[in-house]
């Protein structure tokens, strides 16, 4: 199918654009977190920034911040060069920016958070706290929402704490407004005031980046939309000039299979069974099963609740209903002990900070799971240690300089195979990978990918929970995909696509079904060989 | 999730009900009942001169919790204030013994340089090092002593050695109440004044709150935590020039554990050791009750052995209301929004 990828519309001449960005990258050690960041939002419009998770948008808003230092390309703000070394550099340059996750003060009271650092200067240059709490009050007037502004921000629920960031950047009277995925915590109402909010500023001459997954706002409220993918720019629409399946294509589109070589293993029994698993408010109706062999992928955006599943199957979090049973026994509810008796391994998605304790060495990691079998009458043997670590770490090819060292001193991907080492060597069943290789270099992913394919090639069952769409598509049999806490679809590895994937991933896969063009029927088309 | 009120009602706390959640308030209501039962034990309790002890010995504890208030809000803490209390009172006596005739302004403004100084090396150490200021502090406050210890090795300034007119300001009173204590007054005032509205106190209750958002904010987090830490130097160096005016001797082991007890008034008085809330105002009361204890045991009778027991239970008993505050009203306002959905 054709991709409407038309040409960047040409910004009328008179308008300086606001803020622009050409070619910046920024890599964290070995990672590259941008390698083309490239945006311009121009006076009185509202842009769109979307793509996959990890394309690098947050990064690209903390440039814009000030947080991170662009490490090349050109950043102009009102057509003049820009260097921000820190946040009040771009706060003066007029940017205000309000993060995906709220940064509040919880001991300050709701008045003060929004006015900390320029609160109004009463008599003999002190604070006035009435006029902060009146310039509050008006400010929750506009938005039409009852907070009080005595009360202190701690134990205000998300979406209020997003209400102040709101307004706390409205009161900041910026030229570049951004925001980061500001309605993934709020209701319709909510969202539609918001969005008044933001059509006003926009009217009165200020440039809005908006960051969403979900297309119906995007597209409702946006003038151009920008596309990520991979930390690089793509593309850039005229709204008006383009279709959400175009777009979707945008997002995913490149080379997939060579990269994630999942080889054919022979599929055994049940060996995982989640029956109507409920938790109220994360997630609801979760059924499904995994065999043996089976690599299982649940996908979705971040937030959709996969991790929480993966959790309340491991027995980390408790959950209402349902139950969970590993090889025809049920699992004792929040109860990780009786998760790991039974079987099931699980690589969380912070590894630095739930997979590793950092300062340990190679060896103590490896065997933290094998305290039990190692020891003989309560203590330790360092030799049976030793060699236990020795093996393992052989087996997965861990590169180290000694099993002595500090497990923080190796790189990313070699702490994902620590991680891994230390579960295999409990001979699991199932192994639960919560992000398997985020945050790690092409190499050593393709290792890791090696490795769980081998794995699974050996009968053990894989639930692999990613955000990256070809790891998805390339390594699972299987794919559940998830949106706000159920299960949306589930696609076998032969008809699934990108585009499917993201469809339901974002909940507009019933939407498209309803409004379909020649387009979106010729994707549909395609799936369905 | 909050709905929409038509009317948008918005709920505002009145100042009677906003006074009585104070954490100030259960600091100072118990400070009054103590005085009152010591009063009705002993009468004499409250007598002039005995009044006039009362504030004395509360003084200099007040202008430490204070200063140690300003660097406790903003999640650290200064364990080198006792050991820095010594040096400069030891200097005090070491000025006046080199120019007896030295103005005594100067002395105080040499004082609060020099605990300025020591103050800065802590702050320049924590903002540095990214180490906890527990372990920056302790260790400095061993090298503060050391330096002291070898500096006075056995030699002692008694109050006589002083200008007359100086030990006069531990005497003197003005409308009943002590010189001094006048001083530790206006600076508490001047403190709570900073803390309450001018912008960089405020800072200070915001990078305590959470240092990660403030620096996303664009406060200069290490800056404001440097001068925390040279304002807590420089008022615990005042500090010290009023204790060689108050006390009969100073040497080298002037102040020596003196640091607990302020930690634990700043905390008595609802300052959270965590940072972000509490205020000045509090940390003072709670370093007038605390030096009250010794004063209403004293005059009860009471073993002097139960005094650290009870100052202990006090700690105890104000982080748990503090707790139990704290949930309560979380759970109110949970139930609030439960409502609300």
């Amino acid at each position: 199918m054709a991709t409407a990828a038309e040409t960047v519309p040409a910004p009328p001449a008179a308008r300086t654009p606001a803020l622009s960005l050409a070619g910046a990258s920024k890599t964290f050690g070995p990672v590259v977190a941008l390698a083309d960041g490239t945006i311009e939002i121009l006076p009185g419009e509202i842009h769109a920034l979307v793509g996959e998770n990890g394309a690098g948008k947050s990064t690209l808003v903390k440039i814009l911040a000030g947080v991170h230092s662009p490490e090349g390309g050109k950043f102009l703000v009102e057509g003049k060069p820009a260097h921000f070394r820190n946040v009040s550099e771009s706060k003066a340059a007029g940017i205000s920016v309000i993060y995906q996750e709220p940064t509040l003060f919880p001991d300050l009271t709701v008045a003060e958070n929004i006015f900390i650092g320029r609160q109004p200067k009463g008599r003999a240059g002190l604070i006035s706290r009435g006029e902060m709490r009146r310039r509050a009050a008006e400010l929750f007037a506009t938005l039409g929402v009852p907070i009080d502004p005595d009360r202190i921000a701690d134990g205000l629920s998300i979406a209020d704490q997003q209400i102040i960031e709101i307004a706390k950047a409205i009161s900041l009277d910026a030229n570049v407004l951004v925001m980061d995925e500001p309605t993934a915590a709020l209701s319709g109402v909510e969202v539609e005031r918001l969005f008044t909010v933001a059509r006003a500023l926009r009217d009165k001459g200020a440039g809005i980046l908006f960051i969403s997954h979900r297309f119906e706002e995007v597209f409702d409220l946006c003038d151009r939309i920008t596309v990520m993918r991979d930390g690089r720019y793509i593309q850039v629409h005229n709204t008006a000039k383009v279709t959400v399946p175009a777009i979707v294509k945008e997002m995913v589109g490149r080379d997939l299979g060579e990269l994630f070589p999942k080889e054919d293993a022979e599929i055994g029994d049940i060996v995982l069974k989640v029956d109507g698993l409920n938790s109220v408010g994360t997630f609801s109706g979760i059924d499904f099963a995994i065999h043996a062999g089976e690599i299982v992928a649940l996908s979705g955006l971040v937030g959709a609740g996969r991790t929480e599943v993966a959790r309340a199957v491991f027995g980390i979090d408790p959950y209402d209903t349902g139950s969970v049973s590993v090889g025809g026994t049920a699992l004792k509810a929040h109860s990780p002990k009786d998760a790991i008796a039974a079987g099931i391994g699980f690589v969380p998605e912070d590894r630095r900070k739930q997979g590793l304790v950092l300062d340990l060495s190679v060896t103590r990691n490896v065997t933290l799971t094998l305290r039990h079998s190692l020891a003989r009458f309560g203590i330790i043997s360092g030799r049976r240690e030793r060699a236990a670590a020795e093996e393992w770490s052989q087996r997965l090819q861990v590169k180290t300089g000694s099993q002595d060292l500090p497990v923080s001193t190796l790189s990313g991907g070699n702490q994902q195979k620590v991680v891994l080492a230390k579960w295999l060597a409990t001979n699991p069943k199932l192994l639960i990978v919560d992000e398997p290789t985020r945050g790690i270099d092409v190499g050593t992913k393709a290792e890791v990918h090696r490795l769980m394919s081998d794995l699974a090639g050996r009968g053990i069952a894989i639930l692999m929970i990613s955000s990256e769409l070809p790891e998805v598509l390339g390594m699972a049999d299987r794919i559940l995909v998830m949106h706000e806490g159920r299960i949306t679809a589930e696609l076998g590895s032969t008809d699934a696509t990108a585009e499917l994937v993201m469809q339901a991933a974002t909940g507009s896969h019933e939407k498209l079904h309803m409004e379909r063009t020649d387009e979106q029927l010729s994707i549909e088309l395609e799936a369905g060989e | 999730m909050s709905t929409v009120t038509h009317a948008l009602a918005v709920p505002r706390s009145n100042a009677f009900k906003r006074f009585f959640t104070a954490r100030e308030v259960p600091v100072a209501g118990a400070l009054i009942a103590l005085i009152a039962v010591t009063y009705i034990v002993n009468p004499r309790f409250l007598s002039p001169q005995s009044t006039k002890d009362l504030m004395l010995n509360a003084t200099i504890m007040v202008i430490l919790a204070v200063a140690q208030a300003l660097v406790i809000v903003t999640r650290n803490v200064d364990l080198s204030v006792g050991a820095i209390l010594g040096l400069v009172a030891f200097g005090t006596g070491t000025v006046f013994n080199m120019f007896p005739a030295i103005p005594l302004v100067l002395v105080f403004v040499i004082g609060m340089i020099f605990g300025g100084l020591l103050g800065s090396i802590n702050g320049m150490l924590v903002t540095s090092a990214k180490v906890p200021a527990l372990v920056i502090t302790l260790g400095t406050l061993y090298i503060f002593r050391g330096v002291l210890t070898s500096w006075a090795g056995s030699t002692q300034y008694f109050s006589g050695d002083n200008p007359k007119a100086f030990g006069n300001l531990s005497v003197d009173t003005l409308v009943g109440i002590p010189i001094i204590t006048i001083i530790a007054v206006v600076i508490t005032v001047a403190v709570a004044m900073f803390m309450s509205s001018v912008r960089s106190g405020r800072d200070l209750y915001a990078i305590g709150s959470d240092p990660d958002a403030a620096r996303l904010f664009g406060i200069p987090v290490g800056g404001r935590v440097l001068s925390a830490f040279i304002a807590c130097g420089a008022l615990t160096g005042l500090a010290g020039v009023l204790y060689a005016s108050r006390y009969n001797s100073v040497g080298a082991l002037t102040g020596s554990g003196i640091e607990l007890d302020v930690v634990a008034a700043v905390v008595v008085g609802g300052v959270a050791i965590f940072g972000g809330s509490g205020t000045v105002a509090g940390a003072a009361i709670g370093a007038v009750l605390l030096s009250t204890i010794t004063g209403a045991l004293t005059a009860t009778r009471v073993d002097k052995f139960w005094q650290q027991a009870i100052v202990g239970v006090l700690i105890l008993a104000a982080i748990i209301i503090d707790r139990v505050v704290s949930l309560r009203k979380t759970r109110k306002l949970r139930a609030n929004e439960a409502k609300n959905v």
